[in-house]
């Protein structure tokens, strides 16, 4: 419909700006425009205060991505640079290798230059850029106009592929060529100096009224509640899945992102993901032969009718064997073995450590059961919990999530986590896993920007400090800061060390300590470090700093507990009961936050 | 007391690295604090360079490289220590010494580089420092093995003339310790040495002074008829001139070197060029002078057109000569005759003058390892406890038992039968006359495989060697994986320098006698066109060739390439 006077209640002039305006919009920008327009309407005044008027100049902004191997593309890169300053152009310089691909919706202009090497690969830098922006992940860059230098050697059989290849790209992406590409061979000089030349020649020409455009603000956007939750979970796409751990690890920690684009999940750092898994298809098909039933046998589960062996892949826990479940088992076996095992109070902890259904049928059948009673006696199988390592603010529509792969040997007989298990050797990326989001109050970043945090974690227990720290740079907040993580090996198991040694470049993180437990004669562990800076730490609490703990209670938690405890004790120069007080008015001030497990 | 070393003005900016070593205090920099962060097992580019004066890189596994950047670890650095021993010699201890520590801290094997020093790779950067300790127990140091300042010294290893070898061997040593550097940094960084606070009047490097050179800095020795050490790829080739079986003094050669830049005419391998003839007791004089010269003079605004060879070339021979004889104060005789005959090694058993035996071992590009079916690191290990003599590193990357006693032959010779230890008989000459460079996956310039490659490659070209009846006929053929020439690919009958993954230059032409260059005869070609290109050539080589005729010398006369002797023809 389009907008008339008679049809609407604008005047002449509006009906003229708006008909002008909105053919123009996205559908995303219209998307905005009306959660914003529907907003209360204190926020919209306030909002009108704070825009920019049409009048003020605007800076024009440039940003110059280089792919380099050998230096050429970087050597050029900050001449240009250095010559657009000049120009009194606001210039932004990065290596892809340095550069956050989100980051590519935020800006209008874009100079990349990168080489090409061996067959047609990109510099080693360039590499996962280069993969982003030729993924489904890569965003539309309707907003850019961009050009393209490409270095490369003609005796090269795909000659400055990486730069035709992104100028192909950008282009498909919806963004504009400001000017051609221009392919460099080894003697490159002249013919990038002439690229450069129309490049300033079109960008300085250009009039400063079509930038800066995104004043996005998210009090304006209205926040609508997701309908996903554990009984309704969304399906997420799997976008990567890949094992943290390097090469000759003992480890292996699944890194997972999944897209949650369309399910209007809110979350923030230190919560967590609920993840829906299901059973082994394998085991169960091995659990069904040693029953001896029919893998298509009806049976109703929770009010529904499947076969059994959808039941016990998808429904029933068929990995834990607990005390209430032995007993009802009991009732269809006259196995003297199996009674035994009920007798002494021990006996079925012993038996149960390790072992699952599988290993309990094989061993006691025959059974009186049928296929209907079987799976009475099971219960529900339950989501897993992983906390959430990715910020909102960053990547409002990924989450990433870190898993530890389960998995040890009992009886004989490798086991695997059921849900770490199956990220691990069966989920694909572009699979989809169903999820929910599980709010963690108890664990959250302070109010005020300027208390000082201390991060403590150990494997896996690392991964909300990465949603911290993704939500601080979001937000460049740059107080105090402190992680202190460990693990086995530091080649290998050195979780996200690449995120965090950049973050402590920029200023996120301002101190970092590792204890790497198996790497010299003496076990080292995360305690070990708060104790050898006990005195800096106990400055930090007194200057108010919130402490948070993540990871496994029994190999990390408790020990650091008493670690804090004896840190308090001597830097304080309190009895243990003086700390076990101020301890406590620590939890109390929500300033020693746990998540353990 | 000499005054500080200020260097007169260049056209140009300086490189950066001109900046690092400027701002470095002496080759300090960073690293004291670089080396002890336990975030990284990196260090910063800056540290990098400086380390490199203190005979170490950081380099990364390469395979893992774009795995690991995916798995958001940093890459999989860990350093390389190269270890300097003049003329490739080491004490049996010494020996012993180098196999533990390549077990301890490095990845289990030692490398024999071209240049008769030990490298070990794989040393993670919380044991560079031990490394270091625990090789100074033995008197060896990696002070000077990389860096812009003069490398090791290189010595030719022929023991037939045992006094008259010990004599030049001597003058090698001395002047690699006449052009060390003398900053204390290396003490202060790896040994605990006191730190000293640097005088600010005082020149710490009298030679060099606080910049170093612009660019690295070459020498190596020859004994006639054998040119092992590749006299003429040096920056100072020395040719020893023996008169009635006396040591009267060298042939001085100056500005050869390998290294270039694929694309980029500007660079190319070149021949050092005789000047003339000097007597012993001028011959630290002399290097140092020529020395002094490339420090004022060479380019220290664009690396790679910084080598001594383009500082010569760039102002002409004559005028070099010229501001020599100013340095010195006189003038440096006419060259003396001589005859180079090959610059390969001669394997096995070898009786000196002096009664004393010699052992070639033909080792593999210089790669010491317990392979599964070749225990060579063991069986050495196990001779390095027996023997009394010690053992010479060859510029060709193999090994010679040498100085032993006629009461120990029997012994060492035992040992060699029982780990089957190889003179290289039952490999074909070229096998035996091949050399290739590190390159992947540790080496950071590397852009093709050279010594995990080159010897698959050779077992295919035996083929067409067999099927020629070559078997038993001597080639050079080398292979670097890039242009900057560790194997001095320029330098060889075939020369494979690699383009990218799989692919090479392939030149043809060198001489056998190591004075003459290649030429590029096929650019950008993988394994089978080099094998379709060599089978015609080889089967003409064998039909056609003069009596006694050398590949190199027949495909020039052939008309497959054409001959260079000066590098600005090369390309």
């Amino acid at each position: 419909m389009k907008l008339q006077v008679i049809n609407s209640p604008f005047n002449e002039e509006q009906v003229k700006l708006l008909n002008e305006l909105l053919p123009k919009l996205t559908i995303e920008q219209k998307f905005w425009l009306n959660g914003y327009l529907s907003a209360p309407q204190a926020t919209l005044e306030a909002i009108v205060e704070q825009a920019p008027t049409a009048s003020q100049p605007v800076t024009k902004t440039i940003t110059i991505l280089y792919g380099s191997q050998t230096g050429n593309s970087q050597g050029l890169a900050e001449k240009y640079a250095a010559a657009l300053k000049e120009q009194r152009v606001d210039v932004t310089v990065s290596s892809l290798g340095k550069f956050k691909a989100s980051n590519l919706k935020k800006i209008t202009n874009l100079l990349l230059i990168v080489s090409t090497h061996g067959e047609g690969d990109p510099p080693d830098q360039a590499i996962q850029f280069y993969e982003f922006l030729h993924s489904k992940r890569a965003p539309k860059l309707e907003h850019l106009q961009y050009s393209v230098l490409a270095l490369g050697d003609s005796s090269y059989e795909f000659f400055c592929k990486t730069g035709k290849d992104f100028d192909e790209q950008f282009a498909k992406l919806g963004a504009t060529r400001m000017v051609p590409r221009i392919d460099c061979d080894v003697d490159y000089d002249d013919a990038a100096a002439q690229w450069f030349a129309a490049v300033q020649q079109e960008f300085l020409q250009q009039t400063s009224s079509a930038t800066s455009t995104s004043a996005h603000n998210e009090g304006a956007q209205v926040l609508e509640e997701s309908t996903y939750s554990r009984k309704n979970p969304f399906y997420a796409e799997v976008l990567e899945n890949l094992n943290l751990n390097g090469r000759g690890s003992n480890k292996e920690t699944r890194h997972l992102e999944l897209s949650i684009e369309g399910a209007n999940f809110h979350f923030e750092p230190g919560d967590s993901i609920g993840i829906l898994p299901e059973n082994d298809e394998q085991l169960v098909n091995a659990l069904l032969t040693a029953l001896q039933f029919d893998s298509e046998t009806e049976v109703t589960v929770f009010d529904e009718t499947i076969s059994i062996k959808d039941a016990l892949q998808k429904k029933l826990e068929i990995t834990v064997l607990s005390k209430p479940l032995l007993e009802k088992i009991a009732a269809y076996t006259a196995h003297k073995e199996f009674s035994k095992l009920l007798e002494e109070p021990q006996a079925w902890k012993d038996y149960a450590k390790g072992r699952d259904l599988l290993d309990l049928v094989e061993e006691f059948t025959p059974f009186t059961w049928s296929a209907q009673q079987f799976v009475a006696l099971l219960r529900k199988i339950p989501a897993r919990l992983y906390s959430i390592a990715s910020s909102q603010k960053a990547n409002s529509e990924e989450v990433h999530l870190t898993i530890g792969k389960v998995s040890y040997e009992t009886a004989g007989r490798q086991r695997l986590g059921v849900c770490s298990g199956s990220v691990a050797e069966r989920i694909q990326i572009g699979d989809t896993l169903p999820i929910y989001v599980h709010k963690n109050p108890n664990f959250r970043l302070p109010e005020n920007n300027e208390t000082p945090i201390i991060m403590i974690g150990a494997g896996t227990g690392v991964a909300p400090y990465r949603a911290f720290l993704e939500e601080r740079e979001e937000l460049g907040i740059e107080g105090k800061a402190w992680l202190i993580f460990g693990d086995q090996h530091f080649v290998t198991d050195f979780l996200y060390q690449t995120d965090w040694q950049r973050w402590l470049a920029a200023g996120t993180l301002s101190h970092m300590h590792v204890a790497f437990s198996r790497d010299t004669d003496k076990k080292v562990y995360v305690q070990h470090k708060l104790l050898e800076n006990a005195a800096c730490f106990y400055e930090w609490l007194e200057q108010g700093a919130v402490i948070y703990v993540c990871g496994d209670e029994k190999s990390m938690a408790s020990d650091v507990d008493a670690t804090i405890h004896q840190i308090i004790e001597q830097q304080g120069q309190k009895t243990p009961e003086e700390a076990k007080a101020y301890v406590n008015e620590l939890k109390q001030q929500k300033r020693y936050q746990r998540d353990v497990y | 007391m000499t005054e500080k070393i200020v260097l007169p003005p260049q056209p140009g900016k300086p490189s950066d690295v001109e900046r690092i070593k400027t701002e470095s205090n002496y080759l300090r920099g960073t690293l004291e604090r670089t080396m002890n962060n336990p975030l990284s097992s990196g260090i910063p580019e800056d540290d990098n360079r400086l380390m490199k004066f203190h005979g170490s890189y950081l380099q990364d596994d390469r395979d893992l490289r774009n795995e690991r950047q995916r798995q958001k670890l940093e890459p999989a650095y860990q350093f390389m220590v190269r270890v300097r021993t003049p003329g490739g010699a080491a004490t049996p201890a010494q020996w012993l010494v180098m196999d533990e520590m390549a077990r301890k801290y490095g990845n289990g094997s030692l490398k024999l580089t071209t240049r008769q020093a030990f490298q070990v790779h794989g040393i993670l950067k919380w044991n560079v420092k031990k490394y270091m300790q625990e090789i100074n127990e033995v008197l060896l140091d990696s002070l000077a093995a990389c860096g812009d300042v003069n490398r090791n010294v290189m010595c030719n290893v022929n023991p037939n003339q045992s006094a008259l070898h010990e004599e030049v061997y001597n003058w090698s040593a001395k002047l690699s310790e006449h052009l060390l550097p003398r900053t204390r940094a290396y003490h202060e960084l790896w040994l605990d040495g006191e730190k000293v606070v640097d005088s600010q009047d005082v020149e710490i490097e009298p030679i060099y002074g606080a910049q170093y050179l612009p660019r690295k800095f070459k020498i190596g020795i020859a004994i006639p008829p054998s040119n092992d050490v590749d006299v003429f790829s040096q920056d100072i080739g020395l040719i020893a001139i023996v008169e009635d079986n006396q040591l009267v003094g060298f042939n001085v050669a100056v500005g050869g070197g390998m290294g270039m830049t694929h694309g980029d005419h500007e660079t190319y391998p070149q021949l050092a060029r005789e000047i003339g003839f000097i007597t012993p007791d001028k011959l630290l004089e002399t290097a140092e002078k020529i020395i002094t010269i490339q420090r004022d003079y060479g380019n220290r605004s664009v690396r790679k057109n910084a080598r001594f060879k383009y500082t010569i070339d760039a102002r002409g021979l004559e005028w070099f000569q010229e501001e020599l004889t100013r340095r010195l104060g006189w003038e440096i005789q006419q060259a003396r005759p001589y005859t180079f005959e090959r610059t390969g090694d001669e394997f096995g058993w070898i009786k000196g003058a002096d009664g004393h035996w010699h052992y070639t071992l033909f080792i593999q590009n210089g790669r010491v390892k317990d392979f599964e079916d070749y225990q060579l690191l063991t069986g050495l290990r196990e001779i390095a406890k027996v023997h009394t003599g010690d053992f010479r590193l060859t510029p060709n990357q193999n090994l010679m038992i040498s100085n032993v006693t006629p009461q120990k032959k029997k012994k060492i010779n035992t040992l060699i039968e029982q780990y089957k230890l190889t003179d290289g008989a039952h490999y074909s000459a070229l096998r035996r006359n091949s050399i290739a460079c590190v390159s992947l996956p540790t080496c950071g310039l590397a852009m093709a495989e050279a010594e995990r490659y080159l010897p698959s490659l050779i077992t295919k070209i035996d083929a067409i060697i067999d099927e020629a009846g070559l078997n038993e006929t001597e080639i050079v053929i080398r292979m670097s994986g890039c242009p900057n020439g560790c194997s001095r690919a320029a330098m060889g009958e075939i020369g494979f320098i690699g383009k990218g993954p799989g692919k090479y230059n392939m030149y043809l032409g060198a001489s056998f006698t190591g004075n003459r260059l290649n030429k590029i005869y096929r650019e950008n070609i993988g394994e089978e066109e080099i094998l379709a290109e060599l089978r015609p050539i080889l089967l003409h080589f064998a039909k056609d060739r003069l009596e006694g005729e050398h590949f190199g010398d027949f495909v020039i006369r052939a008309g497959y390439v054409t001959a260079v002797y000066d590098g600005r023809e090369f390309h």
